[in-house]
């Protein structure tokens, strides 16, 4: 058992009401699961597309990041899971991956001690 | 929190109208911005943090803080209505302008507003329908595209010619004054009604489509007939017919998906309460002098509404109002359907003699069910070879899978009959 988290990229350009609407409609149904099924610790929260990058000794701020929106994180979720694998699994049924976007699964660090 | 039923659509409607009051008419890509960039915040917060309280609220109030945004940073840009723009020039006046222009009171008069718009004389019947889904209905190009069986990129290119034309009209419709109102209230009621004949009658193969359709249809003409201007007997005799038509609409798709005549419908899921609706709608629209063809279409559906089984229809009843009916709204539809009155009432022979004498019969050449019609007659008079090939014709013309099973079903019961 262990700690995931979900890193959201991607996904629908301005999708018409109606598409929003049946969107939104998957998301409550996957959210609903993960949670009914115990997984969903978290679910996290969305990040605006704009920021800036601080960078080097003296702090140089810079406008960015300048990635393509595509490869953006626009939030994340905080699940639990057996190992790897079932988180992997269980990012399977992102509604996001339908619309083109893509879930970054990363363990969370274990504190051995 | 659960999604409401078409909330993002309707929702889109209500901003799209009461910005474009905010900003003016020729601001209007301004304002389809606004509303959009609302919708994607509004997704990406409510994924992963659920639908909040009051959905409506909060679409509500991210477009008023954005339309804050952009007034603030394009007030020197850009020219605003006339009445507005002078408030919205100060900091000091322009949050409260704001508020007031959001203020939840204005929301159906901002929709009328923009339905009456949409209804420009300068544009085609069609152009005002898709103007009118899009603008007030929340419908995409994708959406509007499934409606009509076109291609969204034509729809697209089709709406923006449209809303150009409007941008630069410069002036939103004002439905405060009469006289323009009770003028271009007719070119809003038969846009309502071709939006109403598309869900019901229309090329769409989606069922799902098809009740859209009606349903909006039904939900902006009641916006209209609740408006003191808007309420005159022939509005309320357009939402008499509304409601007594899509009362059937369950019926019209069988147990299989497959198309259903009137003639063999199972009038048992016939929905008892809209048939209800539409007689009180009928009967609070039989005032005044003025006889629409509304009213006598939806006198035609309160006649088939009261016949429990198809044998029980009054067709001497139905053919009278067909007769009327070509008297004040002739059309070569109308006058194929009274010919199909006639064959109930006088028999099939009698029927193809009505086809016959239709004038502009040319004009149904593309219309499957002009054929379908003509085969089902012959059928009835024994012309099996006939009748067949009048179904062929159908056939090839027919414009979804579910019209093409429904009439190779007809086919078949021509090659039956013979043996």
């Amino acid at each position: 058992m262990g700690d995931f988290l979900y890193l959201y990229r991607g996904g629908q350009r301005n999708p018409s009401p109606e598409q929003s609407q049946q969107i939104m409609q998957k998301w409550l149904a996957w959210m609903k699961e993960l949670t009914v099924s115990g997984n969903l610790k978290d679910p996290g929260q969305p990040l605006e597309l704009e920021g800036k990058v601080v960078t080097g000794k003296g702090g140089t701020v810079t406008d960015g990041p300048f990635a393509e929106a595509k490869d953006l994180v626009g939030g994340f979720t905080l699940v639990v899971a057996d190992d790897l694998a079932h988180a992997a699994k269980l990012a399977g049924g992102c509604p996001i991956l339908e619309v083109g976007g893509s879930v970054e699964v990363r363990p969370v660090m274990k504190m051995d001690m | 929190m659960e999604l409401s039923d078409h909330l993002f659509r309707r929702e889109a409607g209500r901003m799209v109208a009461t910005l474009t009051r905010a900003f003016g008419i020729h601001n209007l890509a301004l304002a389809e911005d606004v509303v959009q960039d609302a919708f994607c915040r509004a997704l990406e917060v409510w994924k992963l943090r659920g639908i909040p309280e009051n959905p409506s609220a909060w679409l509500m109030k991210t477009a008023k803080n954005r339309a804050i945004d952009v007034l603030r940073r394009e007030r020197t840009a850009l020219t605003f209505a006339p009445d507005l723009g002078r408030l919205l020039q100060t900091e000091w006046t322009l949050a409260n302008a704001v508020e007031e222009i959001f203020d939840p009171i204005g929301i159906e008069d901002d929709q009328l507003r923009m339905m009456f718009s949409c209804c420009h004389p300068r544009l085609s019947a069609p152009a005002q329908v898709m103007l009118v889904l899009q603008l007030v209905g929340g419908f995409g190009a994708r959406e509007v595209a499934s409606a009509f069986v076109s291609s969204p990129a034509a729809v697209e290119k089709r709406l923006s010619r449209s809303k150009k034309m409007l941008a630069e009209s410069g002036v939103l419709f004002d439905i405060a004054d009469a006289a323009d109102f009770a003028l271009r209230l007719p070119v809003v009621q038969r846009a309502l009604y071709l939006i109403f004949s598309e869900g019901y009658h229309g090329a769409s193969a989606h069922a799902v489509v098809r009740t859209d359709l009606c349903r909006e249809s039904i939900r902006l003409t009641r916006l209209l007939a609740e408006h003191p201007l808007g309420a005159v007997p022939s509005t309320l005799a357009l939402c008499a017919l509304m409601y007594l038509d899509a009362a059937r609409l369950p019926a019209r798709l069988d147990a299989w998906g497959d198309l259903s005549s009137l003639f063999d419908q199972d009038r048992s899921r016939w929905d008892r309460t809209m048939i209800e609706q539409g007689r009180a709608w009928l009967e609070r629209s039989a005032t005044g002098t003025e006889l629409s063809r509304y009213h006598v279409e939806a006198a035609i559906a309160a006649v088939h509404a009261a016949a429990p089984r198809f044998e029980d229809t009054d067709w001497t009843a139905i053919v009278a109002l067909y007769d009327t009916l070509m008297k004040i709204a002739p059309s070569p539809v109308v006058a194929l359907n009274r010919a199909i009155a006639v064959a109930q009432l006088r028999g099939p022979q009698n029927g193809l003699e009505a086809i016959d004498a239709v004038n502009d019969r040319d004009r149904l050449a593309r219309y499957p069910f002009y054929y379908a019609a003509r085969g089902e007659l012959e059928l009835r008079c024994k012309n099996n070879a006939i009748a067949r090939e009048h179904f062929e014709t159908a056939l090839a013309l027919a414009r979804n899978p579910v019209e093409q099973r429904f009439l190779k079903k007809r086919i078949d019961a021509c090659a039956h009959a013979t043996i």
